[in-house]
C-alpha cells in the first residue's frame, strides 16, 4: 500500500509569484519524512503539492514533476480528485465536519466513493480507523455525538482516523500538533510511530525536537534571501541532519543560531 | 545626551480626562441610535393599530359591502389562498435556482465572471415591480402559453394542470414573475453565506478526495443551512407582499383552486387591494383594509418562522 514519492525540479507558483523553486527529493515508503524550516519558506506549500491541494487556491500552479510509484501526479490525464483519495491529509487546525457525528466524520471519505456500504462493514471501518488513530477507547460509547464536542487533541486524532479510513497510500500532515498541548502532541507522535508501519508519512513541523523524535528523513527549507523564493536547503537522514548536517545554514538553524 | 530630564508635567488624573467631547459624542450617538430604534417600533405599532381599528367595521360586512361575499372570512379566504399559492410557486421556482446561481458565483465561475454575474443579479433587484408586471403581462404570458399547452396535454391528470388553457395570465405565470423578483434577494444572501464557509472545512472535504459538488454538499450546505432558510424566508416575504406585478399579470376571478393554468385564478390580497381600492367606498374600504391586516399577520408569521429556523440551525452547527 505505502508508496514512495519522487519530486524533481519542482517550482511552485501563486499566480506570478514563485514561492518555492527547484525542489528535488525522494520520500521513502513506510518512513516518516519531516519538513522543517522558518515560517514562510514554503514547507506547507511543498506538502500541499504532494496531493494537489495546492491548486485549490486560485492562481496556484506547479512546474516540475511529482511521481508516486511511477505515476506522475501532474500528468494532464490525472484527476486531482483521484490523487487526493490516494494521498490523505491532516491539517494544522483540527477540522472535523461540524454537523457530523464522530461516526459520520470517520466515514466521510468512504462515503465519497458512492458505493453503498453494509452497516457491519461501516462499523468495521469506523472501529479499525479509530483504533488506528488511538481514539477508539475514548469515543466508543459516544460515536453518535458531534465530532466538535471532543477536545482539540481528540479532534485531531479524529481527523487522522478520517484520513486513514480510506486506506491512503501516503499521509500528509501539516503541523498536526501546533494547535495542541504537550500531552495530545505526544499522543499524536506515538500514533505517527505506529502508522509508519503501514503508511508513508510526510509531516511539516515547526518543532525541531518533534522532527528529531518522529522522522527518519528530514528536509530543511529556507528562503534563498529575503524576497526570494524558498528552497530545499538540505535533505538527509534525520540522524545525520541533527548531528552532522552538510550545510552550514542547516546547522545554524538546528542549533538555534538563527530562525 | 543628557540624563537630566525636564520636570514631568504635573500628573493628571487619568480617570478625569480633559475635555469631555468624547463622552458627549457617546451620549449623542446613543440618543440617536435609541431614537432610531424607537421610531421603528412606533411605525410598526402605528401600522398595526391603524389596520386593526380600520378592520373592525369590516367584521360585520356582508353582501354588497363585502363584494358579494357572505362575510369577511368568506371574502378574504380565497385571497389569502391565492397569496400563499403564488408565493409558494415563486419559492419552488426561485429557491433552487437562486441557490444554484449563488453557488456558481461563490464556487464555480472564474472570479471575473462571478463578479459580473453578481452585478447582473443585483441589477435585477433594482428593476421596479411595475416593469416586471408589464413584462409578465405582455411578453412572458406569450412564452408560457405553449408550455402550459404541453403541461395540460402530458400532465393533465394532475390537478395542477387540469386547464383548460386559454390564457397565459395564470397564477403560475404570476408565480414565475414573483420568482424572478425574489431571485436577487435569495441569491445575494446565499452567496454571502456560501462565501463565508470556513476554508478549513472545504479543504477537509477536498483532501478526502471530494469533487467540487461533494465538497459543497459536505462542507458548504451544512454550514449554510440556516442562512439559506433565512434567505428563502426573506424571498417569501417579498413574494407575499408584491402588488403591482401580480395585479398586472393575473387574470383573477377570486376562486380557490389548485388548477394553476386555467383562466380561473385566485387573486392575491395585495393585488386585490390595488385593483379595488380606488373605487371602494364606505365599508368596502374597511373590508380591503382587513385583507391588509391578514397579509400583515402572515408576513409577520413568516418572518418569525424564518428567524426561528435560522436560529435553530445555528444552535445545531
Amino acid at each position: 500500500m505505502a508508496k514512495s514519492i519522487d519530486v524533481s525540479d519542482l517550482n511552485i507558483y501563486y499566480g506570478d509569484f514563485l514561492a518555492v523553486s527547484g525542489v528535488n527529493m525522494t520520500v521513502k515508503a513506510r518512513q516518516v519524512t519531516a519538513f522543517i524550516g522558518p515560517s514562510g519558506c514554503g514547507k506547507s506549500t511543498v506538502l500541499r503539492t504532494l496531493n494537489r491541494m495546492h491548486e485549490v487556491i486560485p492562481g496556484a500552479r506547479v512546474e516540475g514533476k511529482v511521481v508516486v510509484d511511477g505515476q506522475s501526479l501532474y500528468d494532464p490525464s490525472v484527476d486531482p480528485v483521484a490523487v487526493r483519495r490516494q494521498i490523505g491529509m491532516v491539517f494544522q487546525r483540527p477540522n472535523p465536519f461540524p454537523t457530523m457525528s464522530i461516526y459520520d466524520n470517520v466515514l466521510a471519505g468512504n462515503k465519497l466513493n458512492a458505493r453503498k456500504m453494509k452497516k457491519s462493514e461501516a462499523d468495521d471501518i469506523v472501529e479499525r480507523s479509530l483504533k488506528g488513530a488511538n481514539l477508539w477507547n475514548e469515543v466508543k460509547d459516544r460515536l453518535s455525538k458531534p465530532g466538535m464536542g471532543l477536545s482539540g487533541g481528540q479532534q485531531q486524532r479524529l481527523c487522522i482516523a478520517r484520513a486513514i479510513a480510506v486506506r491512503p497510500q501516503v499521509l500528509l500532515m501539516d503541523e498536526p500538533c501546533s494547535a495542541l498541548d504537550p500531552i495530545s502532541t505526544s499522543a499524536i507522535e506515538d500514533l505517527i510511530h505506529e502508522l509508519k508501519s503501514e503508511y508513508t508519512i510526510v509531516i511539516v513541523t515547526h518543532n525541531m525536537q518533534q522532527a528529531a523524535r518522529v522522522s527518519d528523513d528530514t528536509g530543511f527549507f529556507n528562503l534563498k534571501a529575503t524576497g526570494e523564493p524558498g528552497q530545499l536547503v538540505e535533505f538527509n537522514p534525520t540522524k545525520k541532519m541533527f548531528t552532522n548536517p552538510d550545510n552550514e545554514a542547516t546547522e545554524a538553524y538546528i542549533s538555534g543560531r538563527f530562525g | 545626551m543628557s540624563t537630566i530630564q525636564a520636570d514631568p508635567a504635573p500628573p493628571s488624573d487619568p480617570l478625569q480626562e480633559e475635555g469631555s467631547t468624547g463622552r458627549a459624542g457617546d451620549s449623542i450617538f446613543r440618543g440617536l441610535a435609541t431614537g432610531a430604534g424607537m421610531i421603528i417600533m412606533l411605525a410598526l405599532a402605528g401600522v398595526a393599530i391603524f389596520l386593526v381599528l380600520q378592520s373592525i367595521p369590516a367584521l360585520g360586512a356582508s353582501g354588497e359591502q363585502a363584494y358579494g361575499a357572505d362575510n369577511i372570512v368568506v371574502y378574504i379566504w380565497p385571497l389569502l389562498f391565492g397569496t400563499v399559492l403564488a408565493a409558494v410557486i415563486a419559492l419552488v421556482i426561485a429557491a433552487p435556482l437562486s441557490i444554484g446561481v449563488a453557488l456558481v458565483i461563490s464556487h464555480y465561475a472564474p472570479r471575473r465572471i462571478a463578479r459580473l454575474l453578481g452585478y447582473l443579479i443585483d441589477l435585477l433587484a433594482a428593476v421596479p415591480s411595475v416593469v416586471y408586471g408589464l413584462w409578465g403581462r405582455e411578453t412572458l404570458q406569450g412564452w408560457v402559453f405553449p408550455v402550459y399547452d404541453w403541461l395540460h396535454d402530458n400532465l393533465g391528470f394532475l390537478p395542477f394542470f387540469e386547464g383548460p388553457v386559454t390564457t397565459g395570465r395564470t397564477i403560475l405565470t404570476a408565480g414565475v414573475v414573483l420568482a424572478v423578483m425574489a431571485l436577487p434577494i435569495i441569491t445575494a444572501l446565499c452567496r454571502e453565506v456560501f462565501l463565508q464557509t470556513p476554508m478549513m472545512h472545504q479543504e477537509a472535504a477536498l483532501a478526502l478526495g471530494a469533487t467540487r459538488w461533494e465538497m459543497i454538499r459536505m462542507a458548504v450546505f451544512p454550514y449554510a443551512r440556516s442562512g439559506i432558510t433565512s434567505a428563502v424566508m426573506l424571498g417569501l416575504g417579498r413574494a407575499l407582499g408584491e402588488t403591482m406585478a401580480v395585479a398586472l399579470v393575473l387574470s383573477a376571478s377570486g376562486i380557490v383552486t389548485f388548477n394553476l393554468i386555467s383562466s380561473q385564478n385566485p387573486s392575491t390580497i395585495a393585488a386585490n387591494i390595488a385593483l379595488n381600492y380606488a373605487n371602494a367606498s364606505g365599508t368596502k374600504v374597511n373590508v380591503l383594509i382587513a385583507g391588509g391586516l391578514v397579509l400583515f399577520l402572515v408576513t409577520f408569521a413568516v418572518n418569525f418562522l424564518g428567524r426561528y429556523l435560522a436560529a435553530r440551525g445555528r444552535a445545531k452547527a
